[in-house]
C-alpha cells in the first residue's frame, strides 16, 4: 500500500511537470534547461536551500491546519485569509505594546496570530455547524474579505508613519520591535527559527490527531458524521473546532512570516501560501509527517520557479499551473486507490506491454 | 435640478447594475444546469478566468470582440471537458478538484498573459447596441435599452433556460440525473453523457461570462480579474434555488451591490474603497446563511454516480 501511494504521488508530480513542459515549449524555451534550473537551483546552493526552507515554513503551517480540517470532513479553502488575519493582528499587537519585555510580548504576539486566524476560520466553522453553509464557498468569500481588510488596515490606522511623512503611502506597518524578530539559523540567510517551530507543530498535530480523544473524535466526524452522532459525539462542535484549529495554524503562519521574514506586515506577504498549503497537505496524503517533505517540495518549486524566471524568462506563474495539475492528478488517482481491482488491471496491462516489448 | 441629478444617479446605478449582472447571470444559468445534473463545478473561477483571457486576447489580436466571445466559449468548453473527465469519469471529489481547476485557470491565464501580451493593454471592446425607439425614451432608454449585446442575451437566456429545463425532454433527463441517477440508468438513460453535456454547457457559459468582464466591461485583462466571481456564482445558484428566476433575482442583487460600490467611488463619497469592495462577498455569505438548510437541492448533488452502489 505504501509503495503504491508513493508511486501514484510520483506519477502525479511527473505528470504535472510534463504538462508544464508543454507550456515552457510554448514560451519558446527549452524545457530541459528550464527544469534543470528549477529543480536543481533550490538544492545546489546554501542560498537556494535556506530560501526553500523559508518558503516551506508557512506552507507547512497552513498545510497542518488543512490536514486537521480535511480529516474532520471540512474542506477549508480559507488558509489565505486566515494567514493574513493572523499577520495583521499580531503586527498590531506587537506595535501596540513596545514596552513589554520580549519574554511576555513574543508569546502574546504568537498567541494573537493563532487566535485571529482561529476566529477567522471559526466564522466559517460556525456557519457550517449552525446554518449548514458550504464551507468551501464561505472560506473563499472570507479570503476576499480578509485581503481587503488587510490592505484597509495597513493603509489606515496601522500604516507606517514614515510612509505618511514621506508621502509614499505604501500600505505597510512599521517594523515590529527588534526583540521579536525570530533569530536567523545561519548567518547571512533568511532561514529563521520559525522553521523549527513549524516542524515541532507537525509533530504536535500528529499527537493531537492520533494520540488524543479530541483528535480521534475529529477524525471520526470526518469519516462518518452520522455514525459519530450515533456514538454521542457533538458533530457540530467538532466541525467548528476543526475550522478554528485550521485557522489558528494558518494565522500562526502569518505571524511567523511577520516576525521571521519581513519584520512587518506588508502587501504581498503571502505568496499564495494559503493555496500551496492545500496542495502540500493533499500531496502529503493528509498526514502531518507526510506534509513536511511535501512542503519542502512545494517550497522548492516556488524558489526554483523564481530562479527559472530570472534564468530563462519563464513567468513564475507556471508554479500555479503545476500545482493545479498536481491537485487534479492526486484527487483523480483516488479512484485508483479506492478500487484495488482497477490497480490490478492496470498492472496486468503494463506487465503485458512490457513483456511484448521484451 | 438636484432632483434631476438624483434621478440620473439612480438610473445610472440601475444601468451599471444591469451591465454588471451579465457575467453573474450567464455563468449562474450555466452552473444551474451543471448542478441540476448533480455536479457542482467549483472550478468556475478558473473557467471564467480562461474565458476572460481568451476573449481579451482574441479581441486584441483580431480586433473582433465577437470572435473574442466565441473563442472564450471554446476555451470554456475545453476546461469543462477536463472537469467532466475528472469529476464524472474519474469520480474525483468535486470540491477539491474544483479548487485545482481554479488554480489552473488562475495560473494559465496569468502565464499566457505574461507570455503573449506582456503588460496591461486596453482593447476596443464591444460597443453598446441602442434598441431603436425604446432606447430614445428619456431616462429609461439609456438605463435599460442601451447595452452590449451580451446583456440582452443574458436576460433572454432566463426564460430560454427555464423552458429547456422544465419543458423539454432533455431538461427532464437533466433533472432526473441530478435526483436519482440510478433510475435514469435503469431506464437506459446515460448518466455520464448527460453530466458531461451539462458541465460543458455550463463551462461554455462561464467562459462567455469571463469574456464579458474583459471584452465588454473592463476592455482589458489583468491577473485574477474575476476576483472570486466564479465562486460567487456557485453560491448564487444555491441562493437562487436552482431556478432561472431565483438566479435572476440573485444576480441582480449582487450586481446592484457591485454597482452601488462603483457609484460610491464615482461620486467621490468618502467611504473607504476596500470596505466598499467587500460588499458583494459579505452579501454572498449572508445569502448563503439565510438560504441554506431549508432549501431543496438536487438529491445527488456532489455525489459521483457508481453503478451498483446504493444511493
Amino acid at each position: 500500500m505504501k509503495s503504491k501511494q508513493i508511486l501514484v504521488l510520483a506519477a502525479a508530480l511527473v505528470g504535472a511537470l510534463l504538462i508544464g513542459a508543454i507550456f515552457i515549449l510554448l514560451a519558446k524555451s527549452n524545457p530541459i534547461t528550464a527544469y534543470s534550473v528549477m529543480l536543481s537551483g533550490p538544492f545546489s546552493s546554501n542560498f537556494g536551500f535556506t530560501e526553500t526552507l523559508v518558503r516551506t515554513t508557512p506552507i507547512l503551517l497552513v498545510g497542518l491546519g488543512i490536514i486537521i480540517s480535511f480529516r474532520s470532513g471540512v474542506l477549508n479553502i480559507g488558509g489565505e485569509g486566515q494567514l493574513l488575519m493572523g499577520a495583521i493582528a499580531s503586527a498590531a499587537v506587537a506595535l501596540s505594546f513596545p514596552l513589554l519585555p520580549t519574554v511576555l510580548l513574543l508569546p502574546l504576539v504568537l498567541l494573537t496570530g493563532a487566535v485571529a486566524g482561529g476566529l477567522w476560520g471559526g466564522i466559517a466553522g460556525f456557519l457550517k455547524a449552525k446554518l449548514a453553509v458550504n464551507e468551501i464557498l464561505s472560506t473563499v468569500m472570507l479570503n476576499q474579505i480578509a485581503a481587503q481588510l488587510y490592505i484597509f488596515l495597513m493603509r489606515g490606522v496601522l500604516i507606517d508613519p514614515q510612509e505618511l511623512a514621506y508621502g509614499t503611502g505604501v500600505p505597510q506597518t512599521s517594523l515590529v520591535p527588534a526583540g521579536l524578530w525570530l533569530s536567523r539559523l545561519i548567518e547571512g540567510n533568511r532561514l529563521h527559527t520559525g522553521f523549527i517551530m513549524a516542524v515541532v507543530a507537525a509533530i504536535l498535530v500528529y499527537v493531537l490527531l492520533w494520540r488524543t480523544t479530541i483528535g480521534f473524535r475529529l477524525r471520526a466526524v470526518g469519516e462518518g458524521p452520522d455514525a459519530s452522532r450515533y456514538a454521542g459525539i457533538n458533530v457540530e462542535a467538532y466541525v467548528a473546532l476543526a475550522m478554528v484549529l485550521a485557522g489558528a495554524f494558518a494565522g500562526l503562519a502569518g505571524t511567523i512570516e511577520v516576525l521571521g521574514v519581513h519584520h512587518r506586515a506588508l502587501e504581498d506577504l503571502s505568496a499564495g501560501y494559503g493555496f500551496s498549503g492545500i496542495v502540500a497537505a493533499l500531496f502529503g496524503r493528509l498526514h502531518p509527517l507526510g506534509v513536511i517533505p511535501a512542503s519542502v517540495l512545494f517550497g522548492a518549486l516556488i524558489v526554483g520557479a523564481d530562479m527559472m524566471q530570472r534564468a530563462v524568462n519563464i513567468p513564475a506563474a507556471i508554479v500555479l499551473v503545476i500545482q493545479g495539475f498536481v491537485i487534479l492528478f492526486v484527487v483523480s488517482s483516488d479512484l485508483l486507490m479506492r478500487k484495488p481491482e482497477l490497480w490490478d488491471k492496470l498492472k496486468l496491462r503494463l506487465l503485458r506491454q512490457s513483456r511484448e516489448e521484451v | 435640478m438636484a432632483d434631476l441629478a438624483g434621478q440620473g444617479i439612480f438610473l445610472g446605478i440601475i444601468a451599471t447594475g444591469l451591465r454588471l449582472a451579465t457575467p453573474y447571470l450567464l455563468a449562474a444559468l450555466g452552473e444551474m444546469f451543471t448542478q441540476r445534473s448533480g455536479i457542482y463545478n467549483l472550478g468556475l473561477e478558473g473557467v471564467m478566468l480562461m474565458g476572460a483571457f481568451f476573449g481579451f486576447f482574441t479581441t486584441w489580436v483580431t480586433g473582433s470582440p465577437y470572435l473574442g466571445l466565441f473563442v472564450s466559449m471554446i476555451a470554456g468548453a475545453i476546461m469543462g471537458l477536463m472537469m467532466a473527465f475528472v469529476s464524472v469519469t474519474l469520480k474525483a471529489e468535486q470540491g477539491i478538484s474544483g479548487i485545482g481547476f481554479s488554480m489552473l485557470g488562475w495560473g494559465l491565464s496569468g502565464l499566457f498573459f505574461r507570455l503573449y501580451v506582456g503588460g496591461i493593454t486596453t482593447i476596443e471592446g464591444l460597443k453598446p447596441w441602442k434598441i431603436p425607439v425604446l432606447g430614445d425614451i428619456p431616462f429609461i432608454g439609456p438605463a435599460f435599452f442601451n447595452h452590449h449585446f451580451v446583456v440582452y442575451l443574458a436576460f433572454l437566456l432566463v426564460p430560454v433556460s427555464w423552458f429547456i429545463l422544465f419543458k423539454t425532454n432533455w431538461g427532464l433527463t437533466v433533472r432526473a440525473v441530478g435526483m436519482t441517477p440510478q433510475a435514469v440508468d435503469t431506464l437506459g438513460g446515460n448518466v455520464a453523457a448527460t453530466r458531461y453535456q451539462c458541465i460543458i454547457i455550463g463551462s461554455m457559459m462561464a467562459g462567455l461570462a469571463g469574456a464579458t468582464l474583459t471584452v465588454a466591461n473592463a476592455q482589458m485583462f489583468m491577473d485574477n480579474i474575476t476576483a472570486g466571481r466564479g465562486f460567487i456564482v456557485v453560491a448564487l445558484v444555491y441562493f437562487g434555488r436552482w431556478s432561472p428566476l431565483g438566479i435572476l433575482a440573485g444576480s441582480l442583487l449582487f450586481s446592484m451591490a457591485d454597482s452601488f460600490q462603483l457609484w460610491v467611488q464615482v461620486l467621490g463619497i468618502d467611504f473607504p474603497y476596500e470596505l466598499a469592495v467587500i460588499l458583494p462577498y459579505v452579501a454572498t455569505i449572508v445569502a448563503l446563511a439565510v438560504s441554506f438548510g431549508r432549501v431543496w437541492a438536487p438529491a445527488a448533488l456532489g455525489r459521483p454516480y457508481e453503478r451498483g452502489a446504493r444511493g
